[in-house]
């Protein structure tokens, strides 16, 4: 019937310009399955769907030539679903979008070689970005292959271990036009190729030097580069003060410099590096090998306009931070993580200097009482981003106070401190908080939880984590207020049943879903989760003994997005596993110690999941599986994690996990050791 | 007799003129020891013998233990591919002395001068050739029986092995080392011509620099020095000491008087074995300083050349020979396009040959890296160069894996092929039908009607298994009740 009617009115959508349904397009697209609709509205709608869309993301490769003839326009191809793309699939690629493809990901793939590549550098005279990260065995050969690209303008080369200097000088040498060049752990690349990277191409914006083997002699050659933003240095272990000495290039451009974990370099280097960086704006100095101490501060006199410093796990001392606050009084980010050496006067001497700070992050400095962090709530009234995990000996009061003064905060770390109720109150007034984590927080209650679920309502990533004072109301409130919520940790909350997943079932924008060790969880909740929560992708159903096969089937049928799913320790069977090959996006399955499988099952379930990337089994069914299957499955792109658990007594286990007491016992037992 | 005489005058083959068989021995052994190396080379340079392994070989205990190790050696090294390079090396000697023979022929009609001293030179020159090529033979032949042991007459205990063979007579041997004797005087430096200086001669300083061991700062006067020209055939031969008892040559002649003491007690004493130049020093006048000339007419080291520039030792004179004027003989074994005339030169460029790997894409090639990266910065579009052989393995990678899984699959319990993609490839690559066609209309062709081949058809493989992994999804889905997944709609949910 509609058929006819549509007929009748010969094309209703004549009036409609191309350009506008572009526009409504833009709109649409923001949701994909809407696209797919749209497109299968009518013929013209489909032409008009395939003539818009620019980026691809293909889950195999060998649906690239029906793909790529019915999107002709792609410019970005994301190939990181499809872990073998062979020479054939490049020529393709090549052949079908030669002209219009810019950018091009085969960071995840492997199978390829310098032919396909070859054809690709040629095809598409208007590439501009390429990443071909984790190639690990690709040689200079196929590096010599990516110089045809002249356009290049992105290129990423992370891992590609192989790689000497021969390789990045037939780049340098054929794509002048490079901005972005990533070599990180490109261990075989030193000074000769970086230093002539840096001579042939002017126009290098960010430099990834991490990792390799480079000495401050090719430095001298990077920053004489006029435009360079960006460079990451972290672990050369090479670059060492005596190289950096005679350093006289002024580097004004230098907006990031990425430092972390370079341990032959001390305060006189990094001075010299300084020196000619006055407009650096992030610094790096994570895990480095000398004291932050006054001395080493007053190095940062000369990058007064510092934005952003780390100094992650550094010993840093009370003078050093108050010497950063008072040369520094533009920092916006702070982040002190794992530096067990602070303390409330410390911190206090440098937040009560800057007022502008909107991140702080002190995880783990566990030396840290309520008096620092009143400090903090009293001297930033901006603050945006607040992590301290860990952070035990904070009083109550504090975290009163937080929500009280920041009323801008929008991401905030409570996992295992001794925040209330009250705290919590105090913090749902912020209402722009998008994520929240209260992991191992013991003294959190539903009532608590009730004033987030109605203040917070663009709350998006909610962690409760063993926070076992959590029951269904406390859920069901947050499912209430919190529609917008994506991403939700109720681990171990041992009080937890069906009822909190059909009341979050109503939180359709749910992505990932964790609910490990809840042992009340059954499949009928599980059914209104995959029903409602259409985009679903990552589902953690470990240790919930009453899921089986049922639940399974469900999300077979409905939850067609999911890429990566647990399903370790349940009562799920072959026919429950092999279900899951109906999903296309399947891309990681764990499935240790689920009684109910035999191998026959699971050979058949990954020979089913045609997508699969990694698949974690125990170790048992290693020598049950035919090695043909794990070859191909390798082949295939596929990893194999096999665990070998040994608790025999599967229930005690889990009781003794679920009391929050015996567990942290057990952890301070751990760390005693 | 004549020819024993012109024998024992040669500076070749001192091999062939020892005056015991004991001597005979040791030489044969040494020649034969020698011989059996593969190497060319190896064997002209072998003709100077070890001082301590003569000494040796002359104790009546050590002799026993040489002949056991020589034994031991020719045991295990014999093979048809060493008699095979000693009968090559032997046409080639052959050669050599024809091309002589004609090189004499066209110079008789050129130099009329000195015709009787070239005369004499020329049969020497042939006679020695012809005889080491002899004896060359007949060891060669000699060690083809390496069962056969003689019991010589001589002294010598323990088994021979080339000597049986010796064609030559004791009574001549003898005779000929007489006559070796008497002539003496012959042999201790090949005849150099002492020329008077007769023209006088700035000598330049400013000059390019030649390949000869130059004495660049030296400026003697033209006069102050005595010109030494060597010819061309002394020049050429190996050795320039001779053993005034057995004729046997040394290129040194410290070697030479190591090998004399062999000869017997006199020549073990210490005025004997001292420097014969050292003797003769204390109190006597300074001797005139020798320098050397090039016999190559127009050479600038040749005492006509206007710019004169003297060799400064008979070494220089005949390394500048061999190299300047010289067929370059000696081929490198690794890259077999360089070439040289003087055996040192080669060895030293054979240290370092293949290590210029760092090659540049106008095919300049460098020892060092970082010369290589300074030159590609200073030119433009120049680019670093991948060996060859690098690029093999990469163009595989990937494929290694495919094909092990797929021999897999005929083994395997589960049976299935790679992902379609690869059978696409397989079929786009290898049409075996199309193949087969092609070949079968070939053969009818007139001209290779003979060798036709009709089953042309097996030739081509195929895939095991022609089942794709969406055709095992769709087993598997069906059999749970599943309808399989659309194909079409694999393209996932990405944003712009």
């Amino acid at each position: 019937m509609k058929k006819a009617k549509q007929i009748q009115h010969s094309k209703p959508f004549d009036l409609l310009s191309e350009e506008l349904v572009f526009i409504i397009l833009d709109l649409v697209a923001q949701n994909p399955s809407d696209l797919k609709s749209f497109s299968l509205t009518c013929k013209w709608f489909y032409q008009v769907e395939s003539k818009h869309r620019r980026s691809l993301k293909p889950l195999r490769p060998e649906y690239l030539p029906r793909i790529l003839t019915r999107y002709r326009n792609t410019s970005d191809l994301d190939l990181t679903f499809c872990p073998r793309v062979t020479d054939y699939a490049l020529s393709v690629v090549g052949c079908l979008s030669g002209p219009t493809l810019r950018s091009v990901d085969l960071s995840r793939s492997f199978s390829f070689s310098a032919a396909g590549l070859l054809r690709l550098a040629v095809k598409c005279v208007s590439l501009v970005e390429i990443d071909l990260s984790n190639a690990t065995e690709m040689r200079d050969a196929a590096a010599a292959v990516v110089a045809e690209a002249k356009s290049l303008e992105r290129l990423k080369l992370e891992r590609c271990k192989k790689l000497t200097d021969m390789g990045i000088g037939c780049i340098a040498v054929g794509c002048r036009k490079l901005k972005r060049v990533s070599l990180k752990w490109c261990v075989g690349v030193g000074d000769l190729g970086v230093g002539l990277l840096a001579l042939k191409c002017k126009d290098l914006r960010t430099l990834d030097l991490s990792y390799l083997p480079v000495t401050g002699k090719c430095l001298h050659d990077v920053l004489k580069l006029q435009h360079l933003e960006q460079l990451l240095l972290q672990g050369c272990f090479g670059v060492d003060d005596d190289t950096l000495q005679s350093l006289t290039h002024h580097c004004n451009s230098l907006k990031n410099l990425d430092a972390s974990s370079c341990q032959n370099l001390t305060q006189r280097g990094l001075a010299s590096l300084l020196s000619g960086a006055g407009c650096l704006e992030r610094l790096d100095l994570a895990h480095s090998s000398s004291v932050i101490s006054l001395d080493f501060a007053s190095s940062l006199n000369k990058v007064s306009a510092l934005q952003s410093i780390r100094l992650d796990g550094c010993s840093v001392t009370c003078d050093g931070l108050k010497a950063i606050g008072t040369l520094c009084v533009s920092l916006r980010e702070v982040s002190l993580s794992k530096c067990v050496t602070v303390t409330d006067e410390g911190l206090s001497s440098l937040v009560v200097k800057l007022k502008g700070l909107r991140k702080l992050d002190i995880t783990c400095c566990r030396k840290l009482s309520g008096a620092s962090i009143t400090q903090v709530a009293n001297s930033c009234p901006l603050l945006v981003s607040l992590k301290m995990e860990s952070c035990s000996l904070v009083s109550r009061e504090a975290f009163w106070l937080i929500g009280h003064k920041c009323r801008l905060l929008e991401e905030l770390d409570f996992t295992d401190n001794e925040i209330d109720d009250e705290g919590l109150k105090s913090i749902s007034t912020c209402l722009s908080l998008s994520s929240l984590k209260l992991g191992i927080c013991l003294n959190i209650t539903d009532r608590g939880l009730s004033y987030i679920g109605m203040g917070c309502s663009n709350l998006r990533e909610l962690d409760l984590y063993r926070s076992v004072g959590i029951t269904d109301i406390g859920i069901s409130s947050i499912a209430q207020g919190c529609c917008h919520l994506e991403t939700i940790n109720i681990s171990y909350c041992k009080d937890i049943t069906d009822k909190s997943l059909v009341s979050l079932s109503k939180c359709s924008l749910l992505q990932t879903f964790e609910s490990r060790g809840c042992p009340h969880i059954t499949c009928q909740g599980l059914a209104t989760i995959a029903v409602r929560c259409k985009r679903l992708t990552k589902l953690d159903l470990k240790k919930c003994p009453y899921i089986n096969d049922s639940g399974l089937l469900t999300l077979a049928h409905f939850s067609q997005g999911l890429k990566q799913i647990s399903v370790s320790e349940t009562g799920v069977t072959d026919v429950g596993l092999v279900s899951l090959a109906n999903i296309g996006c399947l891309q990681n399955i764990a499935a240790v110690n689920t009684r109910g499988l035999s191998p026959s099952g699971v050979a058949a379930a990954l020979v089913g999941c045609g997508g699969l990337r990694k698949v974690k089994l125990h170790a048992s069914l290693r020598s049950l599986l035919p090695p043909s299957l794990i070859n191909h499955m390798e082949a295939r792109g596929c990893a194999f994690l096999w665990k070998d658990y040994n608790n025999n007594n599967n229930n005690n286990t889990l009781q003794a996990e679920l009391d929050p007491k015996y567990w942290k016992l057990q952890l301070e037992e751990d760390i005693m050791l | 007799m004549e020819t024993e005489d012109d024998l024992c005058k040669n500076n070749w083959g001192g091999a062939s003129s020892s005056s015991s068989s004991k001597r005979r021995e040791q030489v044969c052994f040494t020649s034969q020891h020698k011989w059996e190396d593969a190497s060319i080379l190896d064997y002209e340079m072998g003709m100077e013998e070890e001082p301590a392994f003569q000494e040796n070989s002359n104790n009546n205990n050590g002799g026993q233990v040489n002949v056991d190790f020589l034994q031991g050696v020719r045991a295990q090294a014999w093979d048809p591919r060493t008699m095979l390079s000693n009968l090559s090396f032997m046409e080639e000697k052959i050669h050599e002395l024809q091309d002589l023979v004609h090189l004499m022929v066209r110079r008789n009609g050129q130099l009329q001068g000195r015709q009787e001293q070239l005369v004499a030179q020329q049969q020497q020159l042939i006679t020695t050739d012809l005889t080491s090529i002899i004896i060359q033979l007949i060891s060669t032949a000699g060690s083809l029986l390496p069962s056969v042991k003689h019991h010589n007459m001589s002294t010598a205990p323990g088994p021979f092995t080339g000597s049986a063979l010796f064609p030559y007579p004791r009574e001549a041997n003898n005779l000929a080392s007489q006559t070796l004797n008497n002539n003496t005087c012959e042999f201790d430096l090949p005849k150099p011509i002492v020329v008077e200086e007769r023209e006088s001669h700035v000598v330049e300083e400013h000059e390019m620099k030649d390949e000869d061991d130059v004495e660049e700062g030296e400026n003697l006067l033209p006069g102050s020095y005595e010109i030494l020209q060597l010819e061309k055939e002394e020049i050429l031969a190996p050795h320039t000491h001779f053993c005034t008892i057995c004729g046997k040559g040394f290129k040194r002649d410290a070697n030479l008087r190591m090998h004399m003491r062999g000869h017997g007690d006199e020549y073990k004493t210490p005025a004997a074995l001292a420097k014969p130049n050292k003797e003769a020093a204390p109190g006597s006048e300074p001797m005139l300083i020798k320098r050397y000339s090039c016999p190559f007419p127009g050479c600038k080291r040749n005492k006509d050349h206007k710019k004169f520039q003297p060799l400064k030792t008979i070494l220089c004179v005949k390394n500048h020979y061999k190299r300047t004027h010289c067929d370059k003989s000696f081929t490198c074994s690794r890259c077999h396009t360089k070439k040289f005339s003087v055996i040192a030169d080669l060895k030293t460029h054979e240290k370092h040959c293949g290590k210029n790997k760092w090659l540049c894409s106008c095919g300049t090639t460098f020892s060092r890296k970082d010369k290589l990266f300074g030159h590609i910065a200073l030119f433009q579009g120049h680019t670093p160069a991948i060996p060859l052989e690098e690029t093999k393995p990469s163009a595989q990678r990937g494929s290694s894996a495919c094909e092990n899984s797929n021999n897999n699959n005929n083994t395997g319990m589960v049976g299935f092929n790679l992902g379609s993609a690869t059978n696409a490839i397989e079929e786009v690559a290898q049409p075996g039908f199309m193949d087969g066609k092609i070949r079968f209309e070939d053969s009818f062709s007139p001209l290779s009607f003979d060798t036709c081949n009709f089953g042309g058809f097996h030739e081509f493989p195929r895939p095991m298994f022609d089942d794709s992994e969406s055709s095992f999804q769709m087993l598997i889905s069906s059999a749970c009740g599943f309808s399989p997944r659309n194909g079409g709609e694999s393209v996932s949910n990405t944003s712009l």
